[in-house]
């Protein structure tokens, strides 16, 4: 798995060093905070797909019915202690919290693309407040 | 069973619970004497939601919310007059799923009035809901009381006959409530031109109660806690003594006070909503009088949800929210102040940490 990471990340600078930016590994341009927000901003919109009825689950609730625009989620309180769970969670477990109970469906790796998006979307809609990690 | 004996006595109690807030003790007197004819309660379900999966399945969590809630207010002592049905029976306007709540309802015991919700609405224009229950603009009188319904979800002809290629597409972009490409409820100028007629044979010292599904007040475009033509409903209420303005659609306590107009809001039977202002992108106006309720703790599956009844006397109303796993909420009109009132959390060193929303 390491190695295929390393392959990756060997043919990414690759490609970069073809394309514009110079061979410098603490330099880049415009164009790459450009794109790099490109691509942050297509996993958030992913997101906001499966948050709003893209996760298949067969009772068809979504999360969004009870978070519009993922209001009372709370991304920058976490890591917390969930009084519920007796212990320190982190937001990805509540998310999979909500898709076993309300959604009824099956939980998600943490590493997935789907949590991975689901995240991205949460956390971009409480873009601009302070973290506050450990908050009730 | 302990707690539904205990919910009984709160609701024998209710009197007494509002004399030990803040109304003066004669008042009390005069509000909830015995031989007080005009003195009445009635009951209130809203926003019940029931989804259809397949067949005959339906989401689970949805049915028991509103199956609670008939029980809960089959047992109250003494009888409400009639119950209010405060609209989205449906969660996307389904045949199955109105006949299915409907089905549920059915075993309220008492007369029922309905309010037309956007989720009964925008599948096929009311039709089904309308061939069950009736219309959805009405008026009728009761112990002295004006009792006005409105079908407040109605919004632009464009948005409704020509921006969605089905009915069904139609119907799901309404349903998202945090939707972009939605559009804001109006109550329209037919409507409002039947209510001014509607009022001209009411006298301006009768109470007026008036149900909508949206407020009739400005609070989240962004989420249609929010009426377009508000301020020109509004208008027509204005000559009269005491109005009150009754809504369901935000699954969440609110009050106000607008001129001579209470507001109140009811609970959802189905989920919670989250204030308006724990959406930091866009600015928000909750009126300032509203103690929030508790944030949900979502492993209490009913937490945060409820239904109400409400006593009318002398012509004001008093809300109070029954709520399955928390503690019961009264909200009352205080004649001094003019305005409603918590009658535990009004004051700002009465509150309580989980009323913070953030």
């Amino acid at each position: 798995m390491k190695r295929m990471i390393g392959f990756g990340l060997a043919s990414l600078g690759f490609g970069l060093a073809l394309s514009s930016t110079p061979a410098v590994a603490d330099e880049f341009t415009a164009a790459d905070l450009q794109r790099w927000q490109g691509e942050y901003m297509t996993v958030v919109a992913k997101g906001e797909k499966l948050f709003h009825g893209g996760l298949g689950n067969e009772n068809t609730v979504s999360c969004d019915q009870c978070h519009p625009n993922a209001a009372n989620t709370h991304p920058e309180t976490y890591p917390k202690f969930q009084q519920q769970l007796g212990r320190v969670a982190v937001l990805g477990e509540m998310i999979n919290w909500c898709i076993m109970n309300p959604l009824e469906s099956k939980p998600l790796a943490l590493d997935s693309p789907e949590m991975v998006a689901l995240q991205a979307y949460i956390t971009h809609e409480r873009r601009g407040t302070a973290l506050t990690p450990g908050k009730h | 069973m302990n707690k539904m004996l205990n919910r009984r006595g709160f609701l024998k109690q209710a009197g007494a619970v509002i004399a030990a807030g803040s109304l003066p003790l004669s008042l009390v007197e005069v509000a909830f004497g015995k031989d007080e004819p005009a003195n009445f309660t009635f009951a209130y379900i809203s926003d019940s939601h029931i989804t259809h999966i397949k067949g005959r399945e339906f989401v689970r969590n949805w049915d028991r919310g509103l199956i609670r809630a008939v029980a809960e207010a089959n047992l109250l002592d003494p009888r409400p007059d009639f119950i209010f049905y405060g609209g989205d029976i449906a969660q996307l306007g389904k045949p199955e799923e109105l006949d299915h709540g409907l089905e549920i309802l059915a075993g309220l015991r008492g007369d029922v009035h309905y309010v037309m919700g956007e989720h009964d609405y925008y599948l096929d224009l009311g039709e089904h809901w309308k061939k069950r229950l009736g219309p959805d603009h009405y008026s009728f009188d009761h112990k002295g009381v004006h009792f006005v319904v409105l079908n407040s979800i109605l919004t632009y002809d464009d948005w409704t006959h020509n921006k969605w290629p089905t009915a069904a597409e139609r119907m799901h972009q309404m349903a998202r409530l945090d939707n972009p490409q939605g559009s804001p409820f109006l109550v329209g100028d037919a409507q409002r031109e039947w209510l001014k007629q509607d009022l001209a044979k009411v006298g301006k010292d009768t109470p007026i109660v008036v149900f909508s599904h949206s407020p009739i007040q400005k609070i989240h475009k962004g989420w249609n806690f929010w009426t377009d033509d508000a301020e020109q409903v509004q208008d027509l209420l204005k000559p009269f003594d005491k109005v009150t303005v009754i809504y369901g659609h935000v699954h969440q306590i609110q009050y106000n006070q607008i001129g001579n107009i209470s507001f109140h809001s009811a609970m959802a039977t189905a989920w919670p909503w989250p204030y308006p202002s724990t959406y930091r992108q866009v600015e928000t106006y909750l009126p300032k009088l509203t103690v929030e309720m508790n944030r949900a703790n979502p492993f209490f599956e009913r937490d945060a949800t409820g239904w109400q009844f409400i006593n009318l006397h002398t012509g004001n109303v008093d809300m109070n929210y029954l709520l399955p796993d928390n503690t019961n909420r009264v909200v009352a009109f205080d004649t001094t102040a003019g305005r409603p009132v918590d009658t535990r959390y009004q004051a700002v060193a009465n509150r309580i940490p989980p009323q913070n929303h953030y």
